[in-house]
């Protein structure tokens, strides 16, 4: 629903601390975005089916189901190859990154992180 | 810092670098200044300002000027100019050149992440038939030893980077991230102060300095802008950034910031 507004994108903020998602809905605010929260990889996917964000900002290390779980599972969902994917997590080993990218992530942003870092990734990633 | 203290500084980078210091800006001032007045083993700002006074010292009047020259750099700033500078305009220098040099320089590079960016793109996609000659400088020693070092820390990887550009061109380090030998031997550093006569580094066909102009006195600006106008070749390219201009050199409307002499821009109209 909140995809009807028009020209504003829909980002899901995907992370198991309240903190994390909070900071990330008031950058992605100040950027424009519409933010949906989940936290963790099974809420995520409940959530790309009732309305396939634009973009999903995601975690690596959350229980249940791993940011790469969610990000395998969300491509093979009807217009999940869609979304452009930015993980954000204290995940720094370059193979790690390597891994995520290979798996059809858009872009990497390492924690900790600023609004600046936020923004120059979403731009990368092509939605800003 | 005294008053006097901050005229003095900001007299001798104008003086001696043409820069455009604010005296008023006093907590720019003794952030840019504190480090070097430690690293001298002084106690105080003011204290090393008393000694820049006093000594009349090269080493430590430089020292003052350096650090407050331009520091802010990103990787891969307004990403469109290296699209322009790899796709387009070097590929047609390349054309006109073949079998022999292109020339590349980035003027006042801070700590490396603009020259940097045009290695890793120049590694990427070079163009071919033509060998490529990549020189940096900056007026501030200590950027420059950072910068040939190549070794970044988290945060600044982050600032315009990709991630698919930081896994293919560095590798991890404990605590930050080193960009590969590969690209970083592509490099050749020199300090070099912009407003002295720089005919002695031969010609460029391209000159990278984006983002100096607004931080540089009227004076100065005319005076930099010449000298980099003296060392473009015959159809090199100056770039400067998107906002900036050369009133003595003729722009494109299509690619903004890049600029080249005016005789060869009327020949090609």
């Amino acid at each position: 629903m909140v995809k009807e507004l028009a020209g504003v994108k829909l980002c899901l903020v995907v992370d198991d601390s309240r903190v994390v998602r909070k900071v990330e809905r008031r950058i992605l605010e100040d950027l424009g975005f519409e933010v949906a929260e989940a936290a963790d990889g099974v809420e995520a996917l409940a959530w790309v089916r009732t309305a396939m964000p634009d973009v999903v900002l995601l975690d690596w290390h959350m229980p249940t189901m791993s940011g790469l779980e969610f990000l395998r599972r969300l491509r093979k969902e009807p217009g999940g190859a869609t979304p452009r994917v930015v993980f954000c997590s204290v995940e720094s080993d370059l193979d790690r990154i390597r891994e995520a990218l290979d798996e059809g992530a858009d872009e990497y942003i390492m924690k900790p992180f600023d609004g600046d870092i936020v923004a120059s990734k979403l731009a990368l990633a092509g939605v800003l | 810092m005294t008053p006097q203290d901050r005229e003095l500084v900001a007299r001798l980078c104008a003086e001696r670098a043409g820069l455009k210091v604010d005296p008023d800006k006093v907590y720019l001032l003794e952030n840019r200044l504190g480090p070097v007045a430690r690293r001298e083993g002084f106690g105080s700002v003011h204290e090393f300002i008393c000694a820049v006074r006093d000594r009349d010292e090269e080493r430590l009047i430089w020292a003052a000027v350096e650090a407050m020259s331009p520091s802010e750099s990103a990787f891969f700033r307004e990403p469109q100019t290296f699209d322009w500078i790899v796709g387009e305009v070097l590929p047609e220098l390349a054309r006109r050149r073949e079998g022999g040099a292109l020339r590349l320089w980035a003027a006042a590079c801070g700590t490396g992440q603009e020259v940097y960016s045009l290695a890793m793109a120049l590694e990427e996609a070079a163009p071919a038939g033509v060998t490529l000659e990549v020189f940096a400088s900056d007026l501030c020693e200590r950027r420059l030893e950072k910068a040939q070092g190549g070794i970044y820390s988290q945060f600044e990887v982050q600032r315009g980077l990709s991630a698919r550009r930081l896994v293919r061109h560095f590798e991890g380090l404990e605590d930050g991230f080193a960009l590969s030998p590969r690209v970083r031997q592509m490099v050749r550093w020199r300090r070099v102060n912009l407003l002295e006569d720089l005919t002695r580094l031969g010609r460029f066909d391209l000159v990278l300095c984006r983002n100096l102009m607004g931080y540089l006195q009227e004076e100065a600006r005319a005076r930099v802008l010449a000298n980099l106008a003296n060392v473009l070749s015959p159809d090199g390219w100056l770039v400067l950034g998107a906002g900036e201009t050369a009133p003595r050199l003729s722009g494109t409307a299509e690619r903004p910031g890049f600029y080249r002499r005016q005789a060869l821009a009327r020949a090609a109209a």
